[in-house]
């Protein structure tokens, strides 16, 4: 991918998702702390140092780390009440903890020199799979067969019922890719932009144009990152949704 | 064909750059096993050239660091779920609901303070028309006694003056009386006199008869 240009360009807009091993050289082994490793446990401190450090007061007048620590909560809690109802409040630990993980590991990739683990499909897969996994395992513990009825949809003519049972089972089988494609081809699109960008800059003419361009998507990527954790959050209530009332 | 590939091998190398001469090597072996079964020399040969430039190319689809990754992950979500359900869920709910009960409870106590100043008010309001009618009737018991005073103390002075006015009459028929007597004892005295001068002899209780006789109309 180091395309040599004439006027000296060098483009590594994927250098940066590489994944190293922390320590030495060697080879990736599936215990080998990596830069993944050590964003994603960045990810898990910075969760901890708010939503534990930040809380520790427990005061009834929060101080501001409380009352980010409090905002987040509420948001996630209440999208969880809102879209599942009142039975689905119980799975807000883990959906709480999907949000926290895919929110702190995209707004810590933005730091210049970092890694962003949320931009890897194997990341975004697992964090889908276990989601898909967990609702259908739900669906069927909690409804039995009647976990089928989503995708017999009875409020259509009978004649098209088989039809629609075809589509909603694939779609039903689409959701974690495109749950997990959409957020790390989001994140990896945006810092791959962003680099493109910073490689134009070695040309003194349009550094500035380039500077500029670079600040703008900044400020873009941050407003993704949020956007792309809510948005997997929301789905996952979503479907959490399915498995508790799925009837259509 | 192990071998055939091993002789085009080092023309791959020689196509790639001397950066990657080591990574092209191994790659081309592991083409060569992938390919065993299916194709040429030539053909796996080609495949391990396009395995070695498309490695660095696209990082999230190099198989070798799944493992790693989702290890990884694993481990840190369920660091992060702990943290979240053990600790920091827990907490934060509490001072939440403890904030609602605290915000509910300071409502209450407002509601209550607010009755008791009603309350109070209605006592203040309550003393105060008391205190407005106590002293109306004390304005009137001291104004009926005034009245009683003033009353008693006219009585008194009507009677004194009364008195006054009786004792005066008195003493002025008193110096008329006297005054009578004196024009009488004068009248008669002077009478008496021009008696005696007119060279007559006074016979004392004649002149006295005679001068009352004519002072009889005079004098009344």
């Amino acid at each position: 991918m180091a395309e040599e240009e004439a006027g000296g360009l060098v483009f590594h807009p994927m250098d940066q998702f590489v994944v190293k091993p922390l320590f030495g050289e060697g080879p990736v082994n599936w215990y080998t702390p990596t830069n993944a490793t050590l964003w994603m446990a960045l990810a898990a401190l910075a969760i901890t140092a708010l939503l534990v450090f930040g809380t520790r007061g427990r005061a009834i007048v929060p101080n501001r780390v409380q009352s980010i620590a409090e905002l987040l909560y509420g948001m996630v809690h209440k999208m969880v009440e809102d879209v599942t109802g009142k039975d689905g409040v119980k799975y807000f630990p883990y959906v709480m903890t999907l949000f926290c993980f895919i929110l702190f590991a995209n707004f810590l990739a933005l730091l210049p020199k970092s890694f962003s683990p949320t931009s890897h499909i194997a990341v975004t897969a697992v964090l889908a799979v276990l989601v898909f996994l967990g609702v259908t395992v739900l669906g069927f513990v909690k409804n039995g067969a009647h976990f089928l009825g989503l995708f017999w949809v009875s409020s259509a003519p009978l004649a098209l019922r088989p039809v629609l049972a075809v589509i909603e089972l694939i779609s039903y089988f689409v959701r974690p890719v495109s749950h997990s494609i959409r957020l790390a081809g989001n994140i990896m699109a945006g810092h791959a932009v962003i680099k493109v960008f910073a490689a134009f800059a070695a040309i003194a003419a349009i550094a500035p144009v380039s500077v500029l361009a670079i600040t703008a998507m900044y400020g873009l990527e941050v407003l993704v990152a949020l956007i792309q954790a809510y948005v997997f959050t929301i789905l996952t209530c979503v479907y959490l949704k399915d498995a508790l009332h799925p009837a259509h | 064909m192990f071998s055939l590939l091993q002789q085009t091998a080092p023309v791959v190398v020689e196509e790639s750059e001397t950066v990657i001469i080591t990574e092209s090597a191994e790659a081309a072996g592991h083409g060569a096993e992938a390919a065993h079964a299916v194709a040429g020399a030539a053909d796996a040969a080609h495949g391990a050239a396009g395995h070695a430039a498309s490695a660095p190319g696209m990082p999230q689809l190099d198989f070798t660091t799944f493992g790693n990754q989702i290890f990884w992950l694993l481990v840190i979500l369920a660091v992060i779920y702990w943290v979240l359900s053990r600790i920091a869920l827990p907490r934060i709910g509490g001072v939440i609901s403890d904030r609602q009960g605290a915000i509910t409870g300071d409502l209450m106590a407002a509601e209550e303070f607010k009755q008791k100043a009603k309350d109070a008010e209605a006592a203040y309001d309550k003393a105060l028309a008391d205190a407005r009618a106590e002293a109306g009737k004390i304005v009137a018991a001291n104004k009926a006694e005034i009245q009683k005073e003033l009353d008693a103390a006219i009585a008194h002075a009507d009677a004194e003056i009364a008195a006054r006015a009786a004792e005066s009459e008195k003493r002025i028929g008193e110096i008329r009386a006297s005054a009578v007597e004196d024009a009488r004892s004068v009248a008669r005295e002077v009478t008496a006199a021009l008696v005696e001068n007119f060279g007559g002899k006074v016979d004392q209780g004649l002149v006295d008869a005679a001068v009352d006789q004519r002072l009889k109309g005079a004098l009344q």
